[in-house]
């Protein structure tokens, strides 16, 4: 309390005008190259940008405004990259921020992150750890899905709520597990380990939200990459966003672009399903009708071929089969007696011809002797006194020989 | 059947169409497919509307083994 009104206490704005002051008439930090990896970097509507250079130790942050910008010949900047930035380094009094206010950038080659990426990529490519064939099918309907990623992060909720959409069937186990920081491949690794150890997750969600490159970096880190590698539940990427490519991504049996395409990767839809049981229960319909109408369609058949059998239709077949028979055998005998009555008629005309009455009608007679009922023709055959039978049309006349 | 995961029973569904689709089968089967076949896709069908997604946190017991408990 006694200093308060010393001379030698200052206010904040004083001693951020002084540093201020000391930074800007050092000539080094006026017209200075810093080199470091970009990080962080944002563009604004305005056309300042902004990011932070870092290296293993510390960082800076910059601000590239738009003036600056377009006076410069700068590469368009994102982070990863290693590059070298001119400018001055002040102080931003408002934040108590000291800054790089950068005049002009030059890029010295790929960042180390970048480079340690596309090594450690190399070299996982190499041993195949990429290759298509180690690639296994997801199940088409996983009952137990196990999500590593941070109990805290938005992401594990985008993750729940499309789960519970898609496929409320499924039960979920979260292995939680830290995404980020210097410990987090070891605990992402640990905890896709301890999935497969309990061994009921049919398939495995790797989830983060979207971050700086070096918040994502844990999916990059070789641990995890090699966890992936053994996990004998197939795994599925989904880390940041659709434009972050991490290692993690090539090792896993699928790549999707977010934590949400993720999940939605590693279940069907229950919409389809029930479309599916729809369709399902039409089908059975349908057969069931075709298999009724099929069996009907033999029972007509069927009956039709008992009706053709019946012994009632034998009989009346039978009958015909006689009715006809005794009919023809009727027009045979009609035929045949009909035939002998023509003979007959036939010959008794001819003996009518010839017959000794058509004489006699004519006035002839027949006359017989008694005696032996000879046939007299002559007068020798008959003497005075001989008893005569004369035949006439009508009649017999009986005579006596008088002389 | 109400012990059928929505998997088994929607399996099993599939199985019955396939099985009705042999038209030689004897009637009496193809009644009990059918039958069959219907509850199985009521049973989906109830399944579908009544999932409710289970979440639960693996941890690491006393004794090193994965243990299960509920989440949130």
């Amino acid at each position: 309390m006694l200093f308060l009104d010393a001379p030698s206490v200052l206010s904040v704005s004083q001693v951020s005008r002084y540093l201020k002051e000391l930074l800007e008439t050092d000539e080094i930090l006026q017209d200075v190259w810093v080199r470091g990896e970009v990080s962080g970097y944002r563009m604004y509507p305005s056309g300042h940008c902004y990011f932070t250079l870092k290296d293993a130790e510390a960082q800076l942050p910059c601000v590239f405004f738009k003036n600056a910008r377009m006076r410069s010949a700068a590469p368009e900047l994102r982070d990863g990259m290693a590059i070298a930035a001119n400018g001055r380094i002040s102080l931003y009094e408002r934040d108590g921020k000291l800054q790089l206010y950068v005049e002009d950038v030059e890029l010295i080659g790929e960042g180390a992150l970048f480079l340690r990426f596309e090594q450690l990529k190399a070299r996982l490519a190499a041993e195949g750890l990429f290759d298509a064939s180690r690639k296994r099918p997801l199940p088409a309907s996983p009952s137990v899905i196990g999500i590593v990623t941070s109990p805290q992060a938005a992401a594990l909720r985008d993750m729940l709520r499309v789960l519970r959409t898609r496929y409320p069937l499924a039960s979920v186990i979260l292995s939680p597990a830290l995404v980020q920081g210097a410990e987090a491949p070891a605990a992402i690794a640990e905890a896709l380990d301890l999935l497969n150890e309990h061994g009921e997750a049919e398939v495995v969600i790797l989830g983060r939200g979207g971050g700086s490159i070096e918040e994502l970096w844990a999916f990059n880190d070789e641990v995890v990459a090699r966890a992936i590698a053994r996990s004998r539940i197939p795994v599925i990427s989904g880390v940041g966003h659709e434009t972050d490519f991490t290692i993690a991504d090539f090792v896993a049996d699928q790549r999707a672009s977010t934590p949400t395409a993720a999940a939605s990767a590693a279940v069907p839809d229950i919409a389809e399903w029930r479309a599916h049981v729809v369709e399902l229960q039409q089908e059975l319909t349908e057969f069931m009708d075709a298999f009724l109408s099929d069996q009907r369609e033999q029972l007509e058949r069927t009956r039709r071929d008992l009706l053709r059998l019946n012994p009632q239709y034998q009989l009346e077949r039978l009958q015909q089969r006689l009715d006809d028979t005794s009919a023809l055998l009727q027009a045979r005998i009609q035929y045949i007696l009909s035939l002998h009555h023509e003979r007959l008629r036939g010959i008794a005309l001819r003996l009518h011809s010839l017959s000794p009455l058509l004489t006699i009608a004519r006035g002839y007679a027949v006359v017989r002797r008694d005696a032996d009922q000879t046939i007299v023709t002559s007068m020798q055959q008959v003497q005075t006194g001989d008893q005569l039978t004369i035949q006439v049309t009508d009649g017999h006349i009986h005579a006596i020989v008088r002389r | 059947m109400e012990a059928l995961s929505f998997e088994e029973a929607f399996a099993q569904l599939e199985a019955a169409v396939a099985a009705l689709q042999d038209g030689q089968m004897p009637l009496e089967r193809a009644l009990h497919y059918y039958e069959e076949g219907m509850k199985l896709a009521q049973h989906c069908s109830d399944l579908l509307e009544k999932a409710e997604l289970r979440v639960q946190q693996l941890r690491i017991d006393d004794d090193g083994t994965p243990v299960l408990e509920p989440f949130e």
